[in-house]
């Protein structure tokens, strides 16, 4: 089980949160149906460092980025998620 | 003495255990293994394909062969190493896989079919006749196996404890002690065994012991609370908690370990007011492994034999327990460490017949010692060993024993290691793998780390591949894995699977590195080329009630329970669990099934009313300026030109198109909203709401207010609802799809007016904690009427009649609004979840499963396949079915190819599972009152 540092909360255990997406399969409610099909079905899924959308849903129930190794499960870094840099 | 057993007499054996029925005794401090050794008694168990007969092998947690089951009743526990039970007064232990005994067992009748047991047998039977293969299966079932779980219930207790330290140290031999008096801050040091020391009792010098190894050696003594202060054990300092009995069982991310701790022995009582095991989660900054090495077997014929063991065991018999497991003794070895077992046996009073080495040259020893010399075959009589075949420099040569001491070289246990990611590199000189990097704090040291002694490499040189065993809890040969490699096998992971190879209780743990030796001879190359296969979690076996904890039985999930819960509970209905809820499938009266009661409640829906609690529809307080605009995101139905006072059905999409969720949506006032949605999607659609106003559209100024628990709901439905309703109201009730505020036995409630029976219908919520009395004043006016309490299968027949769908059952997750023929609902200028997806053409292609209705003469098997005739392909399915409330015949919802252009058509539903195959006919998917004249006003 993974070790989260809420940016929030601080360091929390992986039960305590959600994993929804990558940040590259956003789809937008603007955005034109060819690059929404394609954020959901032609995603990257690169080996190694990632930024991903989690919920920390039994903790203060926030939106959070984490950039994370999806080999070495390692965390580079947790943000609160900004749509402003985000999205 | 003349046999083996108890160095010096059997003083001090004052614990009463028995085998198989046979009362024995046993010396406090000793494994069953040890106990067993000591009364003579070898043969121990069958194995788990041959029921060759086995004994004890080696002396901790690897042993393969001496599995039993101990304990009675519900305390009952199968497969435990005799080597890993340490006796305790009143132990009952029995010997598993023989009928009707261990010494005559019927089940060796497979040892004189091996030749067809051979790997891969079981794939094999796939290719005769499938009569003959479901004969195969049986009998294989029957003949081969473990021991068998108890039927009872565990009468014990069990617990999860969480633990954060800085530093764990797994293994309590002399590097973990080193490692954990060295370490600062919170250290944590876990021991399998139940004292610490780890192979010290099998080092020199050799004093065999008449006590339990540390007392006898002087070394400090061990706490039995199996969780103390480390001060004072063993020398540590007090910044050390030590847990004996304690096996880490995973390495897992960041840090992470599970240990299992037994507090009382398998199948013993617990301590009063203690559980019997206990799973720690524990967080640990750094990781130190001193897991130390398994001695390998060496791989010849009949090496299976009892009598044949681990050379290190033999030491840890007679250092630690006082017992000598033979008096002829046979060492045969690879390396320089077997000789130490030479001294040792010779200081236990034992005869050492010969050494034979593998290696061209042997170090000095007093023993008679054989250089270029391997054991080839063993002879026995009753089942145990009596004699050594050896080839020395070729030449055959025999010796009697009854005891052969092997030892094959040290396998570091690099388990958690491999579970955590770490990379392993290859070390030709003690032919393993020691552990690499590691991507987490992750140190090994000692024995694990390759602090082993070197060992020559095995020779390809076999004479009876078939009878020397490789895997000795599986019975998987050195044949078989030649056999494997000569049928194309070539990757290690594909040996495993065929042969079975280190997939029995043990993982491998003796046997993975002589398999992947021999593969790596067959095919010519080395061992690290050869691969490794993934080393996986638990390390050791552990009991299913260890990993549930506490949360078993009544805590096995958690029960939510309806605010009107006493109310219904009083009438004594049958419950129905959905989701976490607890909610009234039925309230039969007297001498009424399910079904009598479910068509009663229904009927009275349709004549006069009915109530329901829809308490647990999912339901959302939305309000803020741009709470329409939200809404219109979320909902792929018109929402913003809702007038105030109204509602409307409405349907949620997921990004892909597909239909996530359904419900209603209400303009309680020009900013505020209550949008409902289904009950086991209520978690789900909390999550979305959050998603949509946080991630999609946080500009948005809109408040999103979950109000599942807070609010509870009672359905009043029937042609005499509105009467009802405005009796206890005193007022004039909203029309279809309005709402309106009022008071119902002087609690304050909200009235939706939805239908979801079909009738007019009124849904009346009111905070959960004032819902009682107004559940009370509606049932005694509806039972003044001649109407009735429904429960969850009167709202099944009702809304299946209505063709209402359902989430999970016709909204499957793979079916879009066009599938369910909710298209024209949809909003035109998109701007919702899932409109750019909805485009594709093959969302709304004709031969889509579509939404149909069925009808039949007979009640219609809900799953049941739809065919147009028996050996045809499948065309769809049965989603929903009731019967008529009113009428007769089954009728049905269903998902059918093309169904909408099918109105008409003449299908089988099929349920080879049930034996029932029913004539349908396909029509529209409602089948009650098709002009909604019923629910208007």
């Amino acid at each position: 089980m993974m070790r989260i540092d809420c940016p929030h909360c601080g360091p929390r255990a992986q039960a305590e949160f959600g994993y929804e997406r990558t940040l590259d399969s956003i789809v937008t409610i603007d955005m034109p149906a060819d690059e929404a099909v394609a954020r959901l079905y032609a995603r990257t899924n690169p080996r190694g460092l990632d930024d991903e959308l989690w919920r920390h849903g039994f903790g203060c129930r926030q939106w959070i980025v984490l950039r994370r190794n999806r080999v070495t499960h390692e965390i580079v870094g947790v943000t609160a998620f900004d749509p402003a840099i985000h999205l | 003495m003349s046999g083996p057993g108890r160095i010096g007499g059997g003083e001090g054996a004052t614990l009463r255990f028995t085998f198989d029925g046979v009362p024995l005794r046993a010396r406090p401090g000793d494994t069953l293994a040890a106990a067993l050794l000591a009364s003579g008694i070898g043969l121990v168990a069958r194995s788990f394909k041959y029921h060759r007969p086995r004994g004890i092998m080696a002396a901790g947690v690897e042993e393969p062969n001496a599995l039993v089951t101990v304990g009675e009743g519900g305390r009952t526990e199968p497969n435990t190493r005799a080597t890993d039970l340490f006796v305790y007064d009143g132990l009952v232990a029995r010997s598993q896989n023989r009928w009707p005994s261990l010494r005559l067992d019927l089940g060796a009748i497979n040892g004189l079919a091996a030749p067809f047991l051979a790997a891969g047998f079981y794939y094999k039977t796939f290719f005769g006749p499938p009569a003959r293969w479901m004969l195969y299966e049986r009998l294989i079932r029957r003949a081969a196996g473990l021991g068998k779980a108890p039927i009872e219930a565990d009468p014990d207790r069990y617990e999860h404890r969480a633990a954060f330290c800085d530093v764990l140290v797994v293994g309590g031999g002399p590097a973990g002690l080193a490692a954990a008096a060295a370490a600062e801050g919170r250290v944590m040091l876990v021991e399998q065994d139940r004292i610490l020391g780890g192979n010290i009792f099998a080092s020199p010098p050799f004093v065999p012991s008449a006590v339990e190894g540390p007392a006898a050696r002087g070394a400090p003594g061990v706490s039995t609370s199996r969780d103390t202060n480390g001060d004072g054990v063993a020398g540590l300092p007090s910044n050390v908690r030590v847990l004996t009995r304690t096996t880490a069982t995973g390495v897992w991310d960041h840090g992470f370990v599970t240990l299992a701790q037994r507090l009382v022995e398998p199948g013993e009582a617990p301590l009063p007011g203690q559980p019997v095991q206990r799973l720690w989660h524990v967080r640990a900054r750094r990781i130190i492994l001193a897991t130390g090495a398994i001695e390998r077997p060496l791989t010849f014929a009949g090496n299976d034999r009892p009598g044949v063991m681990l050379s290190q065991a033999v030491r840890s018999y007679i250092g630690r327990f006082g017992v000598l497991p033979g008096r002829r003794v046979v060492i045969a070895t690879n390396n320089d460490d077997a000789y130490h077992t030479a001294e040792a046996i010779a200081a236990a009073g034992g005869a050492v017949v010969a050494i034979l080495d593998s290696r061209d040259t042997t170090p000095e020893t007093r023993f008679p010692v054989f250089a270029r010399a391997v054991a080839v075959a063993t002879r026995g009589r009753r089942y145990h060993l009596a004699a050594v075949e050896a080839e020395i420099d070729g030449v055959r040569r025999r010796f009697d024993a009854d005891l052969l001491a092997m030892s094959g070289g040290f396998t570091p246990v690099v388990h958690l290691h491999s579970q955590a990611g770490g990379k392993l590199d290859w070390r030709a000189d003690i032919q393993a793998f020691v552990p690499g990097v590691s991507p987490q704090a992750i140190t090994s040291v000692g024995a694990v780390a390759g602090e082993v002694p070197p060992i020559a490499a095995a020779s390809a040189h076999l004479p009876d591949p078939k009878h020397s065993f490789v895997d000795f809890q599986n019975d998987v040969t050195a044949a078989d894995i030649d056999l494997a490699w000569a049928e194309g096998y070539r990757s290690v992971e594909h040996l495993k699977r065929y042969t079975t190879l280190g997939m029995a209780t043990d993982q491998g743990k003796t046997s993975n590195m002589a398999a992947l030796s021999r593969l790596a001879g067959a095919a010519g190359i080395d061992i690290p080329q050869a691969g490794l296969t993934t080393f996986r979690a638990p390390f050791t076996p552990v009991t299913l009630g260890t990993l549930a904890g506490a949360d078993g039985g009544g805590h096995a999930a958690p029960r939510r329970r309806l605010a009107l819960h006493d109310r219904h509970q009083a009438l004594a209905p049958i419950w129905q669990p959905l989701g976490y809820w607890h909610r009234p499938r039925a309230y039969p009266l007297a001498g009424e099934t399910l079904h009598d009661a479910a068509i009663r409640e229904a009927r009275a829906v349709r004549t006069t009313a009915g109530i329901v609690d829809v308490s647990t529809l999912a339901k959302f307080a939305v309000s803020g300026p741009d709470a329409a605009a939200f809404l219109e995101l979320v909902c792929a139905t018109g929402v913003a030109k809702l007038g105030v006072g109204r509602g409307r059905y409405t349907f949620m999409l997921r990004e892909d198109g597909m239909v996530a969720d359904d419900g209603t949506v209400w303009r309680l006032d020009e900013a505020r909203w209550l949008l409902t949605s289904s009950t086991g999607g209520a978690d789900r659609m909390e999550a979305h709401l959050s998603y949509v106003h946080r991630v999609l559209a946080p500009q948005l100024r809109v408040s999103v207010v979950a109000q599942q628990e807070h609010l509870a709901g009672i359905a009043l439905a029937g042609p005499l609802a509105a009467d009802i309703l405005a009796g206890l109201t005193g007022e004039i009730p909203p029309s279809h799809m309005g709402l309106a505020e009022a008071t119902i036995a002087g609690v304050k409630i909200l009235i939706l007016a939805a239908s979801y029976s079909g009738e007019r219908a009124f849904e009346v919520y009111a905070p959960g904690f004032e819902a009682g009395p107004v559940w009370d004043a509606l049932d005694r006016a509806t039972r003044a009427r001649g109407g009735f309490p429904y429960g969850l299968e009167a709202l099944e027949y009702l809304r299946i009649e209505k063709g209402h769908i359902v989430i999970g059952a016709e909204a499957d997750g793979r079916t879009t609004p066009h599938d369910l023929r909710l298209e024209r609902m949809l909003r035109k200028a998109g701007g919702y979840v899932g409109a750019q997806a909805l485009g594709r053409p093959a969302l709304s292609a004709p031969d889509r499963m579509q939404l149909v209705g069925l009808e039949a003469a007979e009640a219609i098997p809900e799953g049941a396949m739809l065919i147009a005739a028996t050996g045809a392909p499948v065309e769809g399915h049965v989603s929903s079915a009731a019967g008529r409330v009113l009428g007769e015949g089954g009728i049905a919802l269903g998902l059918l190819s093309g169904g909408r252009a099918r109105i008409g058509a003449r299908l089988i539903a099929s349920s080879p599972v049930r034996g029932r195959h029913v004539a349908v006919t396909v029509t529209d998917p409602l089948f009650y009152d098709p002009e909604g004249a019923r629910y208007r006003d």
